[in-house]
This record gives C-alpha cells, structure tokens and sequence, in this order.
C-alpha cells in the first residue's frame, strides 16, 4: 500500500480499527452473512475502543476527527466483513445531518450518545417511489402547532430498526418541490414509528435493511434539523460527506479480496508450480492491486478534502464513490475466478467479498447518479 | 488496592528467530507483543480496579523497547508503570528475574495484590510468579481461572489443574497467576492510547531498587543455557486425495496404532 | 565452590493424589535411577501428603534407595508454603544433588517457589537428561518455543540441581520386589505444617474423559466444527483409538468444549504418538502446543491450510464425512 502520510494519530485510528477487524470481525463474518443477526457484539467492542466518535467534535464527546478518520476505519473494518463495516458507517451517515444542519442544542441531545456507541443512528430518505429520484418523496410532515405530524413509508434504510436515532426527510410542503423537503430526528419509540419487513439481501446481510413506517408519528418541532425545506440541501451535503466513506467501504472489500486471491494463488498448485507463478495470474493480480491503489488514493483525496472544509466537494465525493465501488466489483469478481472452483464455494471467504460489493455501486447514491452528479459539474465548471 | 501486574514483552510467535550460536533468541527487528497470559492477567487486574477501587501498575524487566509493552498496558486501563532496565539485568534466568522484580516491588511498597501471566512464550518457565511469592514470603494461588471473592482482606480463587480446579483462600497481599480461562481481554481504546502515548514511564535501574550484584543478571541466575539445538524441520507429508484417500487414511491409521 | 562436591543423591519428589503415587513418580524414578547410577550415589523420595506412609514401599520397589515420608492431615492438599518448607528443610539438611520433580501443575509451582526459595536453578518441563562426565553436572534438555529448538540448561554453581521433567518423556523404573530400601517417616513441628493459603474445596471435572497431557492419542478439533454438539464426532474416534479429545483455541473461544482440552500457545502443550486435527487450519499459536507429537494427521477441507505443512499424513475434504467413515472402518474388523 502507498504510504499516505497519516498522521500519527490517524495511524493510531487505523490500527484500532485493524485490531477489531482482526481478532473481532473476520472470526465471525461468515456466521453474521449466514445469519444475518444484528452484530450486537461487535458494535459493543467498537464502541469501547472509542472508534463511534472519530468524526465527531470533541465537545460532543467525540475524538476530534472528520471523514479521512471516517474512511480509514470503514476501510480496515470492511476488510473484514463489509456487513459489519456498513453498521458503523450507516450511523455516520445518520449522523451528519445533525452535524451540518443542526443547532447546538440537538447536537448536545444527540451527538454524545452517538459518539460513545451507546445508540446508532439511520438516515431515513429513500423510499419505495422514491430512489435515484429522490424528490419524488411521498412521506409528509404537517406542522400543527408545537409538533409535526409525520406520514409514510420509507424502505431500504441501513440500520433500521436496530438504530435509535433516525434522519428522516420529509416533505413539509408538497407544492415546493425539491425545496419542499425537510429532516426530523425521530428517536426509536417515538409513537407512530414503527419498523416493517427486514429485507433479505444478496450481501451485507450482518446489517440489517429495513421499511420505517409513520403512522401519525407526531416529533416535536425541536426536532427539525435547520428550516424548513433545506431538506434536500442537507441531504446533498450529507451525501457529499458519506461517498467518501462508501468508497473506503469498497477499496476495503476489494482490497480483502485481492488478499484472498493472493494467498490462495500462491498456495494452489496446478500443473506442478503455484498458480501465482502462471504470468495469466500475474497479470489479473497487478490490474487488482493498482485498481484498488487508485480507489484508495481518490477516496483518500477527496476525504482530505471534505475534511478540510473545501467548498463544491461533491464532484471528487462523487468520483471516488463511483470509481471505487466499480473497482470493488471487478476486483472481487476478478478474486473469485482467481480462486477458482474453491472461489463459488460459500465454505471459502472470497465469494463473500463478491456478493458484497455489488451494493457500493448502488447506495447513497446510484453510480448513474454519481456519473450524472460528475457530468453536470464539469459542464457547469467549463462554462465559468 | 494496589494492584501489581507483572508483565514480559516476547516475540511475536509469528516472527520467532534463534541465534544458536549466541545461543539465544534475536530480539533486535523482530516484532513484539505482550505475553499472552499476562494480558488476561492485565484484564483480570483491571476489573478488580473497576469493582473495587484503587490502581493498577504494570511492571516488566526487560530492555528499553520493553518501554512499548508498557504503554500497551497504560492503553488498556493501567494507571502506572515501571520499567526495570539495566545492563545488569542482562542474562537473567527466572531466578534472578524473579529477585529483581521483588526488590522493585519492595521500592513500592504497600500492595494487596501481584498478578502475573502463568508463563510466558519465550522462556515457558511458569516459575518468576512463584519465585516473587517466594522471595516476598507472600501466599500464592497459581493457574487462577476465576476469583470467587474478595473481601475482608482475604481472596477466594479458583486454581485449574489437570483433574478440574481447586478452591483457595488466601489473606492478602497474595500473587496470582492467571490463565486464559478466567476471562476475554479488552481491547485498548482510543482514549487510552493517547493517554498511553503522554504518560511517562517509570524507569528503574539496579541501583535504584537496591539490588544486590551477585543475585541479578547472570551472576543472579542458577542456570545458564548450555546449547541450543534446531531440530530438522518435519518433513512434507502425504496427502491423500481422489477416490481412495479415506481407505488409505484407515489403512495408515491401522498401521499406526497396531 | 568446593561445597558443590558435598552435595550427593539424587532426589524425587513423589506426585501422589489423594495418598495415591502418580505413574509420573515412577518414570522421574527411572531416570533418577539411571543418573544415580552414572553419578554412583542413591536414589532418595520425598513422599509429602495425608495417608501416604504404606505407599512408601512401593517406591522401594521401584528402586528408590530411601523414602523420606512426611504424613500429616494439614499436607492433604499440595500447598506450596508448608511443602515448600518441609522440602527445603530436608535438602538443607541432607544436600542432595539433584531433584527431580513431575511437570505437573502443582509440582511445577512447588518446584518454582522451592527453588527461589533455596536460590538454586530450575529447568522447567524438561524430556531429557543426562550427566555431563566433565563435571558431574546435570544437563537438562527442554523444548523451548513449542519446539522449535531444544535447549539444554546446566546449573554449574547451585545446588540441588532441580529440574520439573514432563510426564511420558522417561521410561518407568522397573519394577523390583526385591529391592531393598529405608522408609524414613519424619515427625515434624506443627510450625512446618504452617499455611496462610487454604483448600476449600476441590472439584474434579471432565471425569470421562482423559487428560490430554497424559494420552497416546488426542483427537483434536478447530473451528471447522462447527458446532459444540459436532465434538460428539471426535469423541466417538478417540475413543476408538484409546484418546483424548482436544481442541483448538477457536473452539474453545467458542465455548463449544471447556478449555481444559486447549492445546496451543495459551492451552497445553501435548507430545502424543498421534495427533488427528480436524477442521484446525494450522494457525502457529496452535502448532507451538502439538507440533512435536511423533504422528500428525490433518483433515481440513482447505488445502492452504498451513496444517497440512507439518502433517505427516493429511485429507483434503469434508471431516463430517470423513471422520464418521474413520470410526466406523476402525471399528469394523481391527
């Protein structure tokens, strides 16, 4: 791996993270896939390392860090199990529209508890008519006097149902359109809120993907993030925070799997020499560790970058979540057939990687929406 | 309480190399990781801090990367720690390791407890912990698998052997060595790596625990090593594969335990 | 130094349990014997423990010299302060050069304190042991770094020359009948019997099966079990084959068998005739506590398993197939 010039800090992060992905996360990622438990346990070591809180302020509990801090730890974790590793990534993303848009007062309500693993958070905003388009949102919140009255379904949510704490977008007024939208914090046992079906998925099946249902869920107004109808800005700018971390979740996968691949090629003897020694292997095994060395280092770029408050970083978020989501899908893809045989096979780790990193090209964001969000910024760019 | 816990930083099993001619093993470059047991014992010390109030310190003779092995300790939960180096120390046997914790022990001063991993990888002796218990005529329970109880200054322990375990009860201060059984070690956080990374160690010569020349190093130790054999490798066995390989493997077992 | 040639005898220290000797004390008497011999000095015992005097004589038997016997209801249960005491007395007083004790848990921490104690050397866990012709002294052979070397320790200016030695690693003393010793049964002052540590209680475990350090045969199982009911499969083969059934680290961590039947770096170390590790990928944490058993069998359906580099005979494949197969082909004609 290129040496990124981490700080001795983010190193101390990175290593935390490779400690738990470690002697934690692979011993159990194959019974959690076979399963699809929620991992309790896990989020329970992971929340006494300190890791829930390195994106957020240190007044709020948290370590003090932002998204490079963020992707370092989904990426070490993602290694492991990608299941796992979008539990604690999900959270972050719940998260961020508190952080962005929120007041004082609903960070010091919410932030800590977060930072200290103690709840998890959801982002509530696709919905079943409702997905690469997303203004199409159906969901309604009617203010009436101290509360909002919130109705809908909202489906395919990370972390629902096992989360505590949910950003949920709502349409506050149907006839603005896109800037009809608003975000709520809404608490699990909030009446009215309730959790439907718990989808069966193809991959990350450690994290639970459910439907959140309001019936006449009544929020205080407390609990709206920002205005009034910034609801979509705030979404946008969450996404621009969370691609990073999607495609750190995906250099991890890939990277895990061209681990595999790698062992597995120099042990496997065909024709009396290791496969590895066949230049056919060599080849694929060079084109999947530079891929996967790019990713990284997009991912990386565009994750300083948000870090450091540049404005317009949607473009490179967009950039590294697309292009290291399509790595991650050819590189395990790539491990599999390397793998041969052994590679179909569940009893073997690699096939795993490949069911997992089909999602990265889809969530937070289709990679036909990333490569819209990419081609209209560059026109927009050129005509300045 | 004062709890003491007396660590060894050992090669990490991965990573083993002998020098046989210098008839030891290569410290220098090779990875480093703290003894196994001695982590159950560093959690077992820690939850009795958690439950009963007082402190923690983590304690190692050894030489000045042995400082890394400490900090771990600091990052999981120790409050102290104390490094005994000193050229003087060098070429120490369970012996003479076992009288220079003592003496630092004794520069502590009060404590009600002393635990210690049951061996350690390296030198697989299991004998420093009794040796302090010895040397500091205190009360030891070994192969502690659970502690029962504690209270009114006496400690109710379990110690594990081959047919089962037994139940002791001992006055404090007692030393313990603990194995894996007795519970899961934490993993540090990132708080405590920060905190281990300003704390300031501790460090020890012979001079500053009063250490008597003759007892220390290898003037100290009662055993010396005479020679050191690498034994040839295994050789590659067969694999049985295809149609017959379970009749072969019935066969070769037949064989084998006529 | 001259004090080291005062020094003569060879001496055991006697493993009994509940006043029963341990075969173990038989073994550590057939190398004291053959040292004894090379040395031309005596073969002594140190019997400690409750009810224990009418078993001296068959130490005598197994061509000991002399029994030292220590009786007393206080001494029931191995405590170290007052066995410490009692056998630090004796050597005091009758200087023997070399003391061999069992490796086994409890020996191996009476051993410990004793020597510190005496401020002599102690060679733990030692499989041989000779008598250097320069010198006289003791050379104790031990596997260090799960056997990856053998180091061999001497003890030139301490004495007694102690060494714990590992069970099954010497060969019992022949048996004589007509061997002709001395029982010395000591009365000793109540102070010797002093202890702060206490037995409350003691509670056997396991009581089917055999202890893993002492067995011929251990079947041992890793994460590819499973589950903990699938080590009925492996108990079914041991038992078959005379064995014991051990376990992997990861299976223990799994709770599926009690950590008694560990073998590896943080379990026991275990030196069988044959060892049979099913679904056990090899991980060197597990090989340092197995991998000097004279007969390794591997059955992993991982053919990179780094197990199958120190087997000496391995299947790839299913081991719920194969295991079952094994048992019932062993049993049908043997």
């Amino acid at each position: 791996m290129i040496d990124y010039l981490l700080t001795e800090e983010q190193i101390m992060v990175r290593d935390m993270a490779r400690q738990i992905t470690d002697e934690k996360i692979r011993p159990v990622s194959a019974e959690y896939d076979r399963s699809e438990k929620f991992p309790w346990d896990i989020m329970k070591d992971i929340a006494k390392s300190d890791l829930f809180g390195v994106y957020i302020e240190e007044k709020y509990g948290g370590m003090g860090g932002g998204i490079l801090e963020l992707c370092l730890v989904t990426e070490e974790f993602s290694k492991g199990c990608a299941g796992i590793a979008i539990c604690y990534s999900a959270s972050a993303l719940g998260t961020y529209p508190i952080i962005l848009a929120g007041n004082d007062q609903q960070k010091q309500k919410y932030l800590p508890a977060i930072a200290k693993g103690e709840k998890l958070a959801a982002f509530g905003l696709t919905e079943p008519a409702a997905g690469s388009d997303a203004s199409a949102l159906q969901t309604t919140a009617v203010k009436n006097g101290d509360h909002y009255v919130l109705n809908g379904l909202k489906h395919f949510i990370t972390n629902g149902g096992d989360a505590d704490i949910y950003t949920v977008v709502a349409m506050t007024d149907k006839s603005r359109g896109a800037r009809g939208a608003s975000i709520f914090v809404v608490e699990k046992g909030t009446p009215g809120f309730t959790f439907g079906k718990k989808e069966d998925k193809m991959g990350i099946r450690a994290s639970s993907t459910s439907e959140l249902i309001f019936n006449d869920c009544k929020v205080p107004v407390e609990n709206l993030i920002g205005r009034e109808g910034m609801g979509f800005i705030n979404a946008m700018r969450t996404f621009d925070m969370s691609r990073p971390g999607i495609g750190a979740q995906a250099v991890g996968i890939a990277q895990g799997a061209l681990d595999e691949a790698l062992k597995y090629a120099k042990q496997r003897k065909q024709f009396d020499k290791p496969i590895s020694s066949f230049q056919g292997i060599q080849w694929m095994l060079a084109d999947m560790a530079t891929e996967t060395e790019a990713a990284r280092a997009l991912v990386y770029a565009s994750a300083r970058e948000v870090a450091a408050g540049v404005k317009d970083v949607g473009v490179h978020s967009a950039m590294a979540k697309m292009y290291a989501s399509d790595v991650a899908m050819k590189v395990t893809t790539n491990a599999v057939q390397i793998c041969g045989g052994y590679g179909y096979m569940k009893e073997y780790p690699v096939e795993k990687y490949m069911r997992d990193a089909k999602i990265t090209q889809i969530y937070e964001g289709t990679n036909q929406i990333q490569r819209n969000i990419i081609g209209m910024g560059l026109i927009r760019e050129s005509s300045k | 309480m004062n709890i003491i816990v007396c660590i060894k930083q050992v090669p990490d099993t991965n990573d083993i190399k002998i020098d046989p001619a210098a008839k030891r093993l290569v410290r220098e470059g090779v990875k480093t990781m703290i003894n196994p047991f001695d982590m159950y014992a560093i959690e077992e010390a820690l939850r009795l801090k958690e439950k009963l109030g007082g402190k923690v310190i983590a304690m190692t003779m050894g030489p000045a990367q042995a400082e890394s092995a400490l900090r771990e300790a600091i990052s999981l939960g120790c409050d102290e720690a104390i490094l005994l180096s000193d050229l003087a120390f060098a070429g120490s046997d369970a012996l003479a390791t076992s009288y220079a914790l003592s003496q630092a022990i004794r520069k502590i001063g009060q404590f009600d407890m002393i635990f210690a991993g049951k061996q350690s990888l390296d030198g697989d002796t299991a004998q420093v912990g009794p040796g302090i218990a010895a040397i500091l005529d205190i009360p030891q329970i070994i192969n502690v698998r659970k502690i029962q109880e504690i209270k009114e200054g006496q400690i109710i322990a379990e110690r594990m052997t081959e047919y089962g375990y037994e139940v002791l009860q001992a006055p404090l201060p007692c030393l313990m060595t603990v194995v894996k059984d007795i519970n899961m070690p934490r993993l540090p956080s990132l708080k405590g790596k920060m905190k281990a990374k300003s704390t300031q160690v501790t460090v020890w010569k012979a001079a500053d625990i009063g250490a008597e020349e003759a007892r220390i190093g290898s003037k100290g130790s009662g055993t010396d090593v005479w020679k050191i054999v690498i034994p040839p490798a295994r050789p590659q066995g067969k694999i049985f594969e295809g149609e017959g390989a379970v009749d072969q493997l019935v066969d070769t077992l037949k064989g084998l335990i006529k | 130094m001259s004090e080291i040639l005062e020094y003569k005898g060879v001496w055991v220290l006697v493993e009994q349990r509940r006043g029963v000797i341990q075969p173990v004390t038989y073994e550590l008497l057939g190398k004291a014997r053959e040292l004894a011999d090379s040395l031309g000095v005596e073969v002594s015992c140190l019997l400690m423990g409750f009810k224990v005097k009418d078993k001296a004589q068959e130490l005598i038997h197994r061509q000991a010299d002399k029994v030292y016997v220590v009786d007393d209801s206080r001494i029931e249960y191995l405590l170290e302060e007052p066995y410490t005491r009692i056998a630090a007395d004796l050597i005091n007083k009758y200087r023997p050069e070399i003391l061999l004790c069992p490796a086994t848990t409890l020996s191996r921490s009476l051993a410990a304190r004793l020597a510190a104690n005496l401020n002599v050397g102690l060679t733990s866990d030692c499989t041989g042991l000779d008598i250097n012709p320069e010198d006289r002294c003791l050379l104790q052979t031990k596997p260090a770094f799960g056997g990856t070397v053998m180091t061999t320790i001497i003890s030139k200016n301490h004495r007694p020359q102690m060494a714990t030695v590992r069970q099954k690693a010497m060969k019992e003393a022949v048996a004589d009948p007509q061997y002709q010793g001395e029982v010395e049964v000591l009365e000793l002052d109540a102070s010797f019997f002093a202890s702060r540590a206490k037995v409350l209680e003691v509670v056997d475990e396991a009581a089917t099966s055999i202890n893993i350090s002492d067995a011929n045969v251990i079947v041992s199982g890793g994460r590819g079990m499973v589950k903990a009911e699938n080590f009925k499969m492996l108990e079914e083969l041991a038992k078959m084959l005379n064995g014991a059934v051990g376990a992997s680290r990861a299976a223990v961590d799994e709770q599926w068998i009690p950590y008694s039947h560990q073998v590896g770096q943080t379990g026991k170390t275990v030196c069988p005739k044959l060892y049979i590790a099913c679904g056990i990928s090899g991980q060197i944490q597990h090989l340092v506590g197995m991998q000097t058993s004279d007969i390794i069998i591997a059955i992993n359906k991982d053919p990179s398993a780094p197990i199958f580099k120190i087997a000496n005979y391995g299947i790839v494949g299913d081991l719920f197939e194969i295991v079952p197969q094994l048992t019932k082909r062993l049993g049908d004609k043997s």
